[in-house]
Protein backbone atom coordinates (compact mmCIF):
# COMPACT_ATOMS: atom_id res chain seq x y z
CA UNK A 1 0.00 0.00 0.00
CA UNK A 2 1.52 3.51 -0.73
CA UNK A 3 0.88 6.35 1.48
CA UNK A 4 -1.67 8.26 1.93
CA UNK A 5 -3.57 10.96 3.56
CA UNK A 6 -6.86 10.03 5.50
CA UNK A 7 -9.43 12.86 6.16
CA UNK A 8 -12.62 12.26 7.57
CA UNK A 9 -16.07 14.48 6.41
CA UNK A 10 -18.17 16.14 8.89
CA UNK A 11 -20.53 16.97 6.06
CA UNK A 12 -21.32 16.46 2.03
CA UNK A 13 -19.65 20.16 1.42
CA UNK A 14 -16.77 18.67 2.87
CA UNK A 15 -16.75 15.57 1.60
CA UNK A 16 -17.12 16.97 -2.07
CA UNK A 17 -14.71 19.51 -1.69
CA UNK A 18 -11.80 17.09 -0.49
CA UNK A 19 -12.44 15.13 -3.82
CA UNK A 20 -12.89 18.16 -6.32
CA UNK A 21 -10.71 19.16 -9.10
CA UNK A 22 -9.27 15.23 -10.39
CA UNK A 23 -8.99 15.52 -13.89
CA UNK A 24 -9.05 12.09 -14.08
CA UNK A 25 -12.08 8.99 -13.91
CA UNK A 26 -13.44 8.45 -10.46
CA UNK A 27 -11.68 5.14 -10.02
CA UNK A 28 -7.94 6.79 -11.41
CA UNK A 29 -8.67 9.74 -8.48
CA UNK A 30 -6.23 10.81 -6.26
CA UNK A 31 -8.55 11.25 -3.58
CA UNK A 32 -11.12 8.26 -3.04
CA UNK A 33 -14.46 8.14 -0.91
CA UNK A 34 -14.12 5.39 1.75
CA UNK A 35 -17.06 3.76 3.85
CA UNK A 36 -17.15 -0.18 4.39
CA UNK A 37 -13.50 -0.23 3.14
CA UNK A 38 -14.26 -3.60 1.79
CA UNK A 39 -12.84 -3.45 -1.50
CA UNK A 40 -11.19 -0.04 -1.68
CA UNK A 41 -8.50 -1.53 1.19
CA UNK A 42 -8.36 -5.02 -0.57
CA UNK A 43 -7.33 -3.04 -3.98
CA UNK A 44 -5.18 -0.75 -2.09
CA UNK A 45 -3.09 -4.05 -1.13
CA UNK A 46 -3.28 -5.39 -4.27
CA UNK A 47 -1.66 -2.39 -5.85
CA UNK A 48 -4.45 -1.57 -8.31
CA UNK A 49 -5.55 1.27 -7.10
CA UNK A 50 -3.07 3.73 -5.30
CA UNK A 51 -4.86 7.33 -3.67
CA UNK A 52 -3.06 9.84 -2.47
CA UNK A 53 -5.76 10.60 -0.23
CA UNK A 54 -9.02 8.83 1.88
CA UNK A 55 -12.23 10.97 2.50
CA UNK A 56 -14.03 8.54 5.39
CA UNK A 57 -17.55 9.26 4.78
CA UNK A 58 -18.89 7.56 7.68
CA UNK A 59 -19.48 10.45 9.64
CA UNK A 60 -22.72 11.63 6.66
CA UNK A 61 -26.13 11.07 8.06
CA UNK A 62 -27.08 8.55 4.84
CA UNK A 63 -27.80 5.84 6.69
CA UNK A 64 -31.76 5.55 6.65
CA UNK A 65 -34.15 2.77 5.27
CA UNK A 66 -37.74 4.00 4.91
CA UNK A 67 -40.83 1.77 3.18
CA UNK A 68 -43.62 4.32 2.23
CA UNK A 69 -46.93 4.19 -0.31
CA UNK A 70 -44.17 5.12 -3.26
CA UNK A 71 -41.63 3.05 -2.63
CA UNK A 72 -38.33 2.63 -0.68
CA UNK A 73 -35.65 4.94 -0.51
CA UNK A 74 -32.46 3.18 1.04
CA UNK A 75 -29.69 5.66 2.02
CA UNK A 76 -26.06 5.56 0.55
CA UNK A 77 -24.51 4.11 4.05
CA UNK A 78 -26.89 1.60 4.41
CA UNK A 79 -24.96 -1.70 5.31
CA UNK A 80 -25.90 -4.34 3.91
CA UNK A 81 -26.36 -6.60 6.64
CA UNK A 82 -29.21 -4.26 7.68
CA UNK A 83 -31.05 -4.21 4.45
CA UNK A 84 -31.17 -7.88 4.34
CA UNK A 85 -33.43 -8.29 7.48
CA UNK A 86 -35.43 -5.76 7.52
CA UNK A 87 -38.48 -6.85 7.57
CA UNK A 88 -40.55 -4.36 5.63
CA UNK A 89 -38.28 -5.19 2.73
CA UNK A 90 -38.42 -8.50 2.80
CA UNK A 91 -42.13 -8.62 3.08
CA UNK A 92 -42.65 -6.11 -0.07
CA UNK A 93 -39.36 -6.39 -1.98
CA UNK A 94 -38.00 -9.57 -1.46
CA UNK A 95 -35.88 -9.98 -4.25
CA UNK A 96 -33.55 -6.80 -2.54
CA UNK A 97 -33.14 -9.09 0.89
CA UNK A 98 -32.08 -11.85 -1.12
CA UNK A 99 -29.39 -10.41 -3.46
CA UNK A 100 -28.03 -8.95 0.15
CA UNK A 101 -28.32 -12.58 1.84
CA UNK A 102 -26.67 -14.33 -0.75
CA UNK A 103 -23.85 -12.35 -1.19
CA UNK A 104 -20.08 -11.96 0.39
CA UNK A 105 -20.03 -12.77 3.82
CA UNK A 106 -21.69 -11.87 7.01
CA UNK A 107 -18.66 -9.91 8.18
CA UNK A 108 -18.48 -8.08 4.61
CA UNK A 109 -22.69 -7.67 4.66
CA UNK A 110 -22.09 -6.04 7.94
CA UNK A 111 -19.70 -3.79 6.92
CA UNK A 112 -19.81 -2.98 3.43
CA UNK A 113 -22.34 0.16 2.00
CA UNK A 114 -25.00 -0.13 -0.66
CA UNK A 115 -23.66 2.69 -2.51
CA UNK A 116 -19.97 0.81 -2.42
CA UNK A 117 -21.71 -2.26 -3.45
CA UNK A 118 -23.16 -1.09 -6.15
CA UNK A 119 -19.43 0.79 -7.29
CA UNK A 120 -17.88 -2.52 -6.93
CA UNK A 121 -15.41 -3.57 -9.51
CA UNK A 122 -14.76 -6.60 -11.35
CA UNK A 123 -13.22 -9.63 -10.13
CA UNK A 124 -11.19 -10.35 -13.40
CA UNK A 125 -8.12 -11.83 -12.48
CA UNK A 126 -6.44 -10.16 -15.17
CA UNK A 127 -7.37 -6.78 -13.29
CA UNK A 128 -7.19 -7.90 -9.75
CA UNK A 129 -3.59 -8.69 -10.61
CA UNK A 130 -0.91 -6.45 -11.88
CA UNK A 131 1.59 -8.78 -12.72
CA UNK A 132 -0.75 -8.41 -15.95
CA UNK A 133 0.35 -5.22 -17.76
CA UNK A 134 -2.35 -5.41 -20.24
CA UNK A 135 -6.06 -3.93 -18.57
CA UNK A 136 -7.49 -1.85 -20.08
CA UNK A 137 -9.62 -1.05 -17.01
CA UNK A 138 -6.75 -0.56 -14.80
CA UNK A 139 -4.32 1.17 -17.62
CA UNK A 140 -6.46 2.48 -20.41
CA UNK A 141 -5.07 1.41 -24.11
CA UNK A 142 -2.94 -1.46 -22.81
CA UNK A 143 -5.46 -4.27 -24.00
CA UNK A 144 -6.66 -7.01 -22.62
CA UNK A 145 -5.30 -9.79 -21.04
CA UNK A 146 -8.53 -11.56 -20.33
CA UNK A 147 -9.48 -12.15 -23.95
CA UNK A 148 -7.32 -15.09 -25.24
CA UNK A 149 -6.49 -15.78 -21.34
CA UNK A 150 -8.49 -17.80 -18.75
CA UNK A 151 -12.53 -16.81 -19.66
CA UNK A 152 -14.72 -19.01 -17.63
CA UNK A 153 -15.78 -16.52 -15.22
CA UNK A 154 -15.43 -13.72 -18.06
CA UNK A 155 -18.78 -12.19 -19.64
CA UNK A 156 -20.70 -13.14 -22.56
CA UNK A 157 -23.06 -10.12 -22.79
CA UNK A 158 -21.94 -6.16 -23.67
CA UNK A 159 -18.57 -6.71 -23.32
CA UNK A 160 -16.34 -5.67 -26.13
CA UNK A 161 -12.97 -6.03 -28.33
CA UNK A 162 -11.53 -4.25 -24.96
CA UNK A 163 -12.70 -5.66 -22.38
CA UNK A 164 -14.77 -8.86 -20.71
CA UNK A 165 -14.89 -8.32 -17.16
CA UNK A 166 -17.91 -9.80 -15.65
CA UNK A 167 -19.73 -6.87 -12.96
CA UNK A 168 -19.65 -8.74 -9.84
CA UNK A 169 -22.00 -7.40 -7.55
CA UNK A 170 -26.13 -8.90 -7.19
CA UNK A 171 -27.71 -5.72 -5.66
CA UNK A 172 -27.31 -3.97 -8.98
CA UNK A 173 -29.16 -6.88 -11.10
CA UNK A 174 -32.16 -6.09 -8.39
CA UNK A 175 -31.91 -2.31 -8.78
CA UNK A 176 -31.71 -2.59 -12.66
CA UNK A 177 -35.17 -5.08 -12.32
CA UNK A 178 -36.52 -3.06 -9.59
CA UNK A 179 -36.09 0.49 -12.00
CA UNK A 180 -34.12 2.34 -9.39
CA UNK A 181 -33.07 5.51 -9.05
CA UNK A 182 -30.08 7.03 -8.32
CA UNK A 183 -29.59 10.25 -5.88
CA UNK A 184 -26.10 11.98 -5.78
CA UNK A 185 -24.68 15.11 -4.40
CA UNK A 186 -25.37 17.20 -7.96
CA UNK A 187 -28.12 14.87 -9.71
CA UNK A 188 -30.79 11.95 -9.96
CA UNK A 189 -30.31 9.36 -12.66
CA UNK A 190 -31.64 5.75 -13.30
CA UNK A 191 -30.06 3.34 -11.88
CA UNK A 192 -30.07 1.64 -15.07
CA UNK A 193 -27.60 4.70 -16.60
CA UNK A 194 -25.06 4.64 -13.60
CA UNK A 195 -22.30 2.12 -15.59
CA UNK A 196 -20.50 2.88 -18.45
CA UNK A 197 -20.23 0.43 -21.38
CA UNK A 198 -17.43 -2.11 -22.92
CA UNK A 199 -16.47 0.27 -25.07
CA UNK A 200 -14.49 2.59 -22.80
CA UNK A 201 -13.68 0.02 -19.92
CA UNK A 202 -11.74 2.72 -17.48
CA UNK A 203 -15.18 4.72 -17.43
CA UNK A 204 -16.62 2.46 -14.83
CA UNK A 205 -19.75 4.72 -14.08
CA UNK A 206 -20.98 8.46 -15.11
CA UNK A 207 -20.56 9.30 -11.34
CA UNK A 208 -17.95 12.47 -11.59
CA UNK A 209 -14.62 11.99 -9.00
CA UNK A 210 -16.08 14.41 -6.75
CA UNK A 211 -19.68 13.29 -7.02
CA UNK A 212 -20.82 11.08 -4.35
CA UNK A 213 -23.67 8.68 -4.57
CA UNK A 214 -26.46 9.69 -1.51
CA UNK A 215 -28.87 6.97 -1.70
CA UNK A 216 -31.11 5.24 -3.92
CA UNK A 217 -35.23 5.11 -4.39
CA UNK A 218 -36.97 1.81 -5.48
CA UNK A 219 -40.29 2.76 -6.91
CA UNK A 220 -43.29 1.00 -5.92
CA UNK A 221 -45.25 -1.46 -8.19
CA UNK A 222 -47.98 -3.81 -8.37
CA UNK A 223 -44.26 -6.47 -9.01
CA UNK A 224 -42.13 -5.70 -6.12
CA UNK A 225 -44.16 -8.47 -4.00
CA UNK A 226 -43.83 -11.19 -6.60
CA UNK A 227 -39.58 -10.97 -6.88
CA UNK A 228 -36.80 -13.30 -6.06
CA UNK A 229 -33.22 -13.73 -6.90
CA UNK A 230 -31.49 -16.84 -8.19
CA UNK A 231 -27.94 -16.92 -7.60
CA UNK A 232 -25.77 -20.15 -9.33
CA UNK A 233 -21.97 -20.61 -8.24
CA UNK A 234 -19.31 -23.13 -7.66
CA UNK A 235 -20.12 -23.63 -4.16
CA UNK A 236 -22.92 -23.06 -2.52
CA UNK A 237 -22.43 -20.09 -0.23
CA UNK A 238 -19.74 -17.26 -0.27
CA UNK A 239 -19.17 -17.46 -3.90
CA UNK A 240 -19.40 -14.73 -6.88
CA UNK A 241 -22.35 -15.82 -9.06
CA UNK A 242 -21.71 -17.42 -12.63
CA UNK A 243 -24.86 -16.53 -13.96
CA UNK A 244 -27.32 -14.71 -11.50
CA UNK A 245 -31.29 -13.30 -12.34
CA UNK A 246 -33.69 -10.86 -10.09
CA UNK A 247 -37.05 -11.31 -11.41
CA UNK A 248 -40.22 -9.12 -10.26
CA UNK A 249 -43.50 -10.01 -12.08
CA UNK A 250 -47.18 -8.69 -12.14
CA UNK A 251 -49.34 -11.51 -12.92
CA UNK A 252 -53.10 -10.94 -13.38
CA UNK A 253 -55.16 -14.14 -13.85
CA UNK A 254 -52.73 -15.92 -15.20
CA UNK A 255 -51.24 -13.57 -17.57
CA UNK A 256 -47.98 -11.64 -17.13
CA UNK A 257 -48.74 -7.62 -16.87
CA UNK A 258 -44.85 -6.82 -16.39
CA UNK A 259 -41.88 -8.73 -15.97
CA UNK A 260 -38.28 -7.27 -14.70
CA UNK A 261 -35.44 -8.81 -15.29
CA UNK A 262 -32.07 -8.41 -14.22
CA UNK A 263 -28.86 -10.63 -15.11
CA UNK A 264 -25.82 -10.72 -13.21
CA UNK A 265 -23.00 -13.13 -13.63
CA UNK A 266 -23.00 -13.24 -17.32
CA UNK A 267 -22.84 -9.48 -18.11
CA UNK A 268 -20.20 -6.42 -18.01
CA UNK A 269 -22.57 -4.34 -15.97
CA UNK A 270 -25.90 -4.10 -14.20
CA UNK A 271 -27.95 -6.09 -17.11
CA UNK A 272 -31.83 -5.64 -18.15
CA UNK A 273 -33.05 -7.91 -20.26
CA UNK A 274 -35.37 -5.68 -21.92
CA UNK A 275 -35.92 -8.28 -24.63
CA UNK A 276 -36.68 -10.97 -22.34
CA UNK A 277 -39.29 -8.78 -21.02
CA UNK A 278 -40.78 -7.85 -24.02
CA UNK A 279 -41.27 -11.78 -25.36
CA UNK A 280 -43.51 -12.44 -21.59
CA UNK A 281 -45.44 -9.10 -21.60
CA UNK A 282 -48.98 -10.84 -21.98
CA UNK A 283 -48.07 -14.18 -22.21
CA UNK A 284 -48.75 -17.10 -20.06
CA UNK A 285 -45.50 -17.79 -17.55
CA UNK A 286 -44.60 -21.58 -18.03
CA UNK A 287 -41.93 -23.39 -18.73
CA UNK A 288 -41.91 -22.93 -22.24
CA UNK A 289 -42.72 -19.09 -22.42
CA UNK A 290 -40.04 -18.47 -19.78
CA UNK A 291 -37.50 -20.29 -21.70
CA UNK A 292 -38.58 -18.28 -25.24
CA UNK A 293 -37.69 -15.17 -22.84
CA UNK A 294 -34.19 -16.68 -21.36
CA UNK A 295 -33.90 -17.50 -25.29
CA UNK A 296 -34.30 -13.80 -26.07
CA UNK A 297 -32.58 -12.17 -23.00
CA UNK A 298 -28.86 -14.18 -24.52
CA UNK A 299 -29.53 -14.18 -28.11
CA UNK A 300 -27.30 -11.25 -28.22
CA UNK A 301 -24.57 -13.53 -26.12
CA UNK A 302 -20.78 -13.74 -27.23
CA UNK A 303 -19.05 -16.38 -25.75
CA UNK A 304 -15.31 -16.55 -25.23
CA UNK A 305 -14.37 -19.90 -25.26
CA UNK A 306 -14.30 -21.53 -21.38
CA UNK A 307 -17.14 -19.16 -20.83
CA UNK A 308 -19.55 -20.49 -23.54
CA UNK A 309 -21.09 -22.27 -20.95
CA UNK A 310 -22.43 -19.28 -19.50
CA UNK A 311 -25.04 -18.77 -22.28
CA UNK A 312 -26.40 -22.04 -21.46
CA UNK A 313 -26.46 -21.91 -17.55
CA UNK A 314 -27.81 -18.06 -17.67
CA UNK A 315 -30.47 -18.85 -19.81
CA UNK A 316 -31.30 -22.23 -17.33
CA UNK A 317 -30.73 -19.82 -13.87
CA UNK A 318 -33.48 -17.21 -15.79
CA UNK A 319 -36.17 -19.75 -16.29
CA UNK A 320 -35.87 -20.87 -12.65
CA UNK A 321 -36.01 -17.50 -11.09
CA UNK A 322 -39.45 -16.79 -13.65
CA UNK A 323 -40.67 -20.09 -12.65
CA UNK A 324 -40.13 -19.39 -8.82
CA UNK A 325 -41.09 -15.82 -8.86
CA UNK A 326 -44.50 -17.01 -10.42
CA UNK A 327 -45.26 -19.34 -7.50
CA UNK A 328 -45.03 -16.40 -5.09
CA UNK A 329 -47.98 -14.41 -4.00
CA UNK A 330 -48.50 -10.94 -5.19
CA UNK B 1 8.03 13.17 15.88
CA UNK B 2 4.44 15.11 16.36
CA UNK B 3 1.46 13.39 15.41
CA UNK B 4 -0.22 14.82 11.84
CA UNK B 5 -3.33 16.51 12.58
CA UNK B 6 -5.95 15.06 10.09
CA UNK B 7 -7.67 18.27 10.23
CA UNK B 8 -4.52 20.45 9.27
CA UNK B 9 -4.64 19.68 5.74
CA UNK B 10 -3.26 21.69 2.58
CA UNK B 11 -5.98 23.89 2.23
CA UNK B 12 -5.98 24.62 6.26
CA UNK B 13 -2.02 25.26 5.57
CA UNK B 14 -2.15 27.74 2.94
CA UNK B 15 -4.55 30.05 4.27
CA UNK B 16 -2.58 29.84 7.84
CA UNK B 17 0.38 30.67 5.69
CA UNK B 18 -1.65 33.94 3.80
CA UNK B 19 -2.25 34.96 6.96
CA UNK B 20 1.26 35.28 8.31
CA UNK B 21 2.53 36.98 5.55
CA UNK B 22 -0.32 39.13 5.61
CA UNK B 23 0.99 40.34 9.12
CA UNK B 24 4.15 40.75 8.45
CA UNK B 25 5.31 44.20 7.71
CA UNK B 26 6.55 45.08 4.03
CA UNK B 27 9.63 46.67 5.00
CA UNK B 28 12.24 44.79 2.88
CA UNK B 29 14.64 45.30 6.23
CA UNK B 30 16.92 42.58 6.99
CA UNK B 31 14.99 40.96 10.10
CA UNK B 32 12.33 40.19 8.53
CA UNK B 33 12.50 36.17 8.69
CA UNK B 34 12.24 34.56 4.91
CA UNK B 35 8.78 33.73 3.69
CA UNK B 36 7.45 30.59 5.13
CA UNK B 37 6.82 28.03 2.74
CA UNK B 38 3.76 25.50 2.73
CA UNK B 39 4.72 21.99 3.46
CA UNK B 40 2.18 19.71 1.82
CA UNK B 41 0.95 17.45 4.40
CA UNK B 42 3.45 14.16 4.64
CA UNK B 43 0.96 11.14 4.80
CA UNK B 44 3.98 9.48 6.15
CA UNK B 45 4.51 10.66 9.05
CA UNK B 46 2.10 9.03 12.09
CA UNK B 47 -1.39 9.44 13.11
CA UNK B 48 -2.70 9.96 16.25
CA UNK B 49 -5.48 6.83 16.53
CA UNK B 50 -7.49 6.36 19.57
CA UNK B 51 -8.81 3.10 20.20
CA UNK B 52 -11.08 1.17 22.62
CA UNK B 53 -10.35 -2.56 22.74
CA UNK B 54 -12.10 -4.70 25.03
CA UNK B 55 -12.99 -1.72 27.43
CA UNK B 56 -9.31 -0.07 27.63
CA UNK B 57 -9.08 3.25 25.57
CA UNK B 58 -5.32 3.14 23.93
CA UNK B 59 -3.58 6.23 22.11
CA UNK B 60 -1.12 5.06 19.58
CA UNK B 61 0.62 7.28 16.70
CA UNK B 62 0.20 4.89 13.35
CA UNK B 63 1.00 5.26 9.80
CA UNK B 64 -2.54 5.74 8.36
CA UNK B 65 -2.41 2.41 6.65
CA UNK B 66 -2.31 0.55 9.40
CA UNK B 67 -5.22 -2.06 9.63
CA UNK B 68 -6.81 -2.70 13.15
CA UNK B 69 -5.51 -6.32 12.47
CA UNK B 70 -1.85 -4.87 12.62
CA UNK B 71 -2.39 -2.32 15.35
CA UNK B 72 -4.00 -5.14 17.36
CA UNK B 73 -1.35 -7.52 16.84
CA UNK B 74 2.01 -5.51 16.24
CA UNK B 75 1.09 -2.30 18.66
CA UNK B 76 -0.87 -3.89 21.27
CA UNK B 77 0.23 -7.21 21.28
CA UNK B 78 -3.24 -8.71 21.08
CA UNK B 79 -2.21 -11.62 18.85
CA UNK B 80 -5.51 -13.50 19.94
CA UNK B 81 -6.78 -12.23 16.58
CA UNK B 82 -5.17 -14.45 13.57
CA UNK B 83 -4.07 -12.84 10.29
CA UNK B 84 -5.07 -15.42 7.48
CA UNK B 85 -5.33 -14.20 3.92
CA UNK B 86 -4.96 -10.13 5.16
CA UNK B 87 -7.62 -9.69 1.86
CA UNK B 88 -10.93 -10.31 3.53
CA UNK B 89 -11.74 -13.56 2.60
CA UNK B 90 -10.72 -15.97 5.29
CA UNK B 91 -12.56 -14.52 8.45
CA UNK B 92 -9.30 -15.35 10.48
CA UNK B 93 -9.53 -11.76 11.76
CA UNK B 94 -12.69 -11.12 12.44
CA UNK B 95 -13.48 -8.98 15.66
CA UNK B 96 -16.95 -7.16 16.53
CA UNK B 97 -17.12 -3.35 16.35
CA UNK B 98 -19.85 -2.09 18.08
CA UNK B 99 -20.87 -5.22 18.73
CA UNK B 100 -21.27 -5.93 14.52
CA UNK B 101 -18.82 -8.42 12.74
CA UNK B 102 -15.41 -6.37 10.88
CA UNK B 103 -12.66 -8.47 9.19
CA UNK B 104 -10.18 -6.43 11.00
CA UNK B 105 -8.12 -7.18 8.15
CA UNK B 106 -9.87 -4.72 5.77
CA UNK B 107 -10.47 -2.28 8.64
CA UNK B 108 -8.26 0.40 8.78
CA UNK B 109 -7.38 1.57 12.69
CA UNK B 110 -7.71 5.47 11.90
CA UNK B 111 -11.33 4.88 10.75
CA UNK B 112 -12.19 3.10 13.65
CA UNK B 113 -14.60 4.99 16.04
CA UNK B 114 -16.76 1.91 17.54
CA UNK B 115 -16.09 -0.33 20.91
CA UNK B 116 -13.67 -3.23 19.63
CA UNK B 117 -14.29 -6.82 21.18
CA UNK B 118 -11.77 -9.49 20.24
CA UNK B 119 -11.69 -12.59 21.31
CA UNK B 120 -8.98 -11.50 24.22
CA UNK B 121 -12.17 -9.46 26.02
CA UNK B 122 -15.15 -12.19 25.10
CA UNK B 123 -14.68 -13.16 28.36
CA UNK B 124 -13.28 -11.57 31.96
CA UNK B 125 -9.91 -11.96 32.68
CA UNK B 126 -9.39 -15.34 35.41
CA UNK B 127 -13.27 -15.65 34.88
CA UNK B 128 -15.13 -18.52 33.00
CA UNK B 129 -15.18 -18.82 29.56
CA UNK B 130 -17.41 -17.35 27.53
CA UNK B 131 -19.90 -20.42 26.45
CA UNK B 132 -19.01 -20.31 22.69
CA UNK B 133 -15.18 -20.63 23.93
CA UNK B 134 -16.54 -23.67 26.42
CA UNK B 135 -18.71 -25.66 23.29
CA UNK B 136 -15.52 -25.46 21.36
CA UNK B 137 -13.25 -27.24 23.59
CA UNK B 138 -16.28 -29.47 24.56
CA UNK B 139 -16.95 -30.53 20.82
CA UNK B 140 -13.31 -30.83 19.82
CA UNK B 141 -14.68 -27.68 17.21
CA UNK B 142 -10.39 -27.11 15.79
CA UNK B 143 -7.46 -28.86 14.93
CA UNK B 144 -4.93 -26.82 14.43
CA UNK B 145 -6.36 -23.59 15.65
CA UNK B 146 -5.49 -20.83 13.27
CA UNK B 147 -9.00 -20.10 12.51
CA UNK B 148 -10.83 -20.64 15.74
CA UNK B 149 -10.97 -16.96 17.31
CA UNK B 150 -12.29 -15.98 14.06
CA UNK B 151 -14.88 -18.80 14.28
CA UNK B 152 -15.74 -18.10 17.93
CA UNK B 153 -16.52 -14.41 16.96
CA UNK B 154 -18.48 -14.91 14.28
CA UNK B 155 -19.93 -17.85 15.94
CA UNK B 156 -21.03 -15.39 18.82
CA UNK B 157 -22.45 -13.30 16.11
CA UNK B 158 -24.40 -16.02 14.74
CA UNK B 159 -25.81 -16.91 17.61
CA UNK B 160 -26.92 -13.23 19.01
CA UNK B 161 -28.32 -12.80 15.67
CA UNK B 162 -30.59 -15.56 15.37
CA UNK B 163 -28.98 -17.72 12.34
CA UNK B 164 -28.26 -20.62 14.51
CA UNK B 165 -31.47 -21.95 14.11
CA UNK B 166 -30.78 -24.77 12.23
CA UNK B 167 -27.55 -26.50 10.72
CA UNK B 168 -28.21 -24.78 7.55
CA UNK B 169 -28.75 -21.41 8.51
CA UNK B 170 -25.21 -22.03 10.73
CA UNK B 171 -23.64 -23.30 7.66
CA UNK B 172 -24.83 -20.15 5.96
CA UNK B 173 -23.77 -17.69 8.37
CA UNK B 174 -20.73 -19.33 8.98
CA UNK B 175 -19.42 -19.37 5.44
CA UNK B 176 -17.09 -16.12 5.60
CA UNK B 177 -14.99 -17.76 8.24
CA UNK B 178 -13.11 -20.96 6.44
CA UNK B 179 -11.32 -23.87 8.22
CA UNK B 180 -8.36 -25.14 6.49
CA UNK B 181 -8.28 -28.24 9.15
CA UNK B 182 -12.28 -28.68 7.98
CA UNK B 183 -14.18 -29.13 11.58
CA UNK B 184 -16.75 -27.79 9.86
CA UNK B 185 -19.16 -30.54 11.01
CA UNK B 186 -17.70 -29.96 15.34
CA UNK B 187 -17.71 -26.35 14.96
CA UNK B 188 -21.60 -26.53 13.86
CA UNK B 189 -22.03 -29.10 16.78
CA UNK B 190 -20.15 -25.94 19.30
CA UNK B 191 -22.43 -23.20 17.94
CA UNK B 192 -25.48 -25.98 18.58
CA UNK B 193 -24.19 -26.34 22.14
CA UNK B 194 -23.36 -22.29 22.78
CA UNK B 195 -26.42 -21.61 21.30
CA UNK B 196 -29.20 -22.41 24.37
CA UNK B 197 -26.12 -21.24 27.12
CA UNK B 198 -26.16 -17.78 25.36
CA UNK B 199 -29.77 -17.32 25.33
CA UNK B 200 -30.71 -18.45 28.60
Amino acid sequence: MYPYLYDRATGIPDAVHATAGARTTPTAAPAQFIAGGTQLVDLMKLGVIAPERLVDINGLTMTAIAVGPDGLRLGALVRMAELERHPDVRRDYPVLAETMALAASQQIRAMASLAGNTLQRTRCEYFRDTAWSECNKRTPGSGCAAIGGVTRKMAVLGTSDQCIATYPGDFAQALVALGAVVHTTTRTLPFEQLHGGADRPHIETVLEADELITGFVVPAGPWTKRSTYVKVRDRQSYAYGLATAAVALHVEGGIVRDARIGLGGVAYKPWRAHEAEAALHGKKLDEDSAIAAARAAFAGAKPHGENAFKIDLGQRTLVRALLQANRMEG
Amino acid sequence: MPPHDPKLNRRGLLASTVGVASLLPLTGKAQVPPPQTALPPDPSRPTMVALDINGQHNELALDSRTTLLDALRLHLGLTGTKKGCDHGQCGACTVMIDDKPALACLTLAVMVRGKVTTIEGLSPPGGALHPMQQAFIDQDAFQCGYCTSGQIMSGVACVKGGHAKTEADIREFMSGNLCRCAAYPHIVAAIQQAAPAMEG
